[in-house]
């Protein structure tokens, strides 16, 4: 039995200590907005924030995450620099098939929290690990200077 | 025949000016260490870079890693991001307890045996470690232990953990001769 803090809210799951964070996440706790990629965190998909940090939920076990605060996509609204990356990925009609987006609005949310005035170096540096095959980065850099140069 | 009596001369003299000069002296105590340290399981992130290299072909690190101002990646892409605290993924993903790079001043890319020996044993440059700190952090830091046992699919330095100790220890109690 392990009990993680997710969204604010103490869960208690019953899974195998080395079961990923992301299936404990969809599977046990109906959260699907973190989506499986690769498995390898090779490509950020599955990104969520464990104590404020992006990280690839699909290789973190269980066992490491409890004990930890963990943000998924569904609750980055409450914080003021997730809902503006959300408004300004629906403005600039960032995603094109979305699969990777929770991951990329989780790393860009991270990214601008530690950094408001994000260098395109900065954005390369904190972005290079979340992949997108649409390759909306080009747009992805544009809402994430939106954000920077006109609200924080 | 003279004449190569001279160049006999000539050569062996230089050669001892070269050794006593330690342009070539090189403690065969240090040698077995020198291939251990300079193996990509440790090599990778000792560098001398502001990335970690990755591979037996020592790549550069995909994904743009950083070095990072703490050794430990970008603020918002840490090397803790994907890497565990032991290997994950069927061993493709590595990992073991503070993943991370080794300060630039503990790089040693590049280093012939003499020079890395020097870089080790500076204690400006390796933490202040002494002899015994540094036999005490290659004898049981979990990431170094991690290069020893790295999982599927990784090559293994030419030693073994055990015998890498034995080598340190002598190597230790000699005084450290580089």
């Amino acid at each position: 039995m392990f009990t993680i803090r997710v969204n604010g809210e103490d869960h208690t799951v019953d899974v195998p200590e080395d079961k990923p964070l992301l299936w404990v996440l969809r599977e046990d706790l109906k959260l699907t907005g973190s989506k499986y990629g690769c498995g390898q965190a090779l490509c950020g998909a599955c990104t969520v924030h464990v104590d404020d940090q992006p990280t690839r939920s699909c290789v973190m076990p269980i066992s490491a995450a409890e004990g930890h605060n963990i943000t998924t996509v569904e609750a980055i609204d409450q914080q003021q620099i997730g809902r503006l990356v959300q408004q300004a990925w629906q403005e600039l009609n960032v995603p094109q098939c979305g699969y990777c987006q929770s991951g990329q609005v989780m790393a860009a949310t991270a990214l601008l929290t530690e950094n408001r005035s994000p260098s395109d170096r900065d954005i390369d540096e904190a972005m290079s690990g979340n992949i997108c095959r649409c390759g909306t980065y080009a747009r992805i850099r544009k809402a994430i200077h939106k954000i920077a140069d006109e609200q924080l | 025949m003279l004449l190569l009596r001279n160049y006999w001369l000539g050569l062996s003299a230089a050669l001892a000016l070269l050794v006593s000069g330690g342009a070539l002296a090189q403690s065969p105590l240090f040698t077995p260490i020198y291939e251990v340290l300079t193996h990509p399981r440790c090599l990778n992130c000792h560098t001398l870079t502001d990335f970690p290299r990755q591979g037996d072909e020592r790549r550069r690190h995909d994904q743009l890693v950083m070095r990072g101002e703490d050794n430990h990646g970008a603020p918002t892409l840490q090397c803790s991001a994907c890497h565990q605290e032991q290997n994950v993924a069927e061993d493709k993903v590595p990992g073991a307890p503070h993943w991370g790079l080794a300060p630039l001043s503990m790089g040693w890319e590049g280093m012939g045996p003499r020079e890395l020996c020097t870089v080790l044993k500076d204690q400006s440059k390796n933490g202040g470690k002494d002899l015994q700190a540094l036999l005490k952090h290659m004898e049981e830091d979990p990431l170094v232990l991690w290069g020893f046992d790295p999982g599927e699919g990784r090559t293994l330095p030419p030693v073994d953990h055990t015998r890498f100790v034995e080598l340190l220890e002598q190597w230790v109690n000699a005084g450290g001769p580089c």
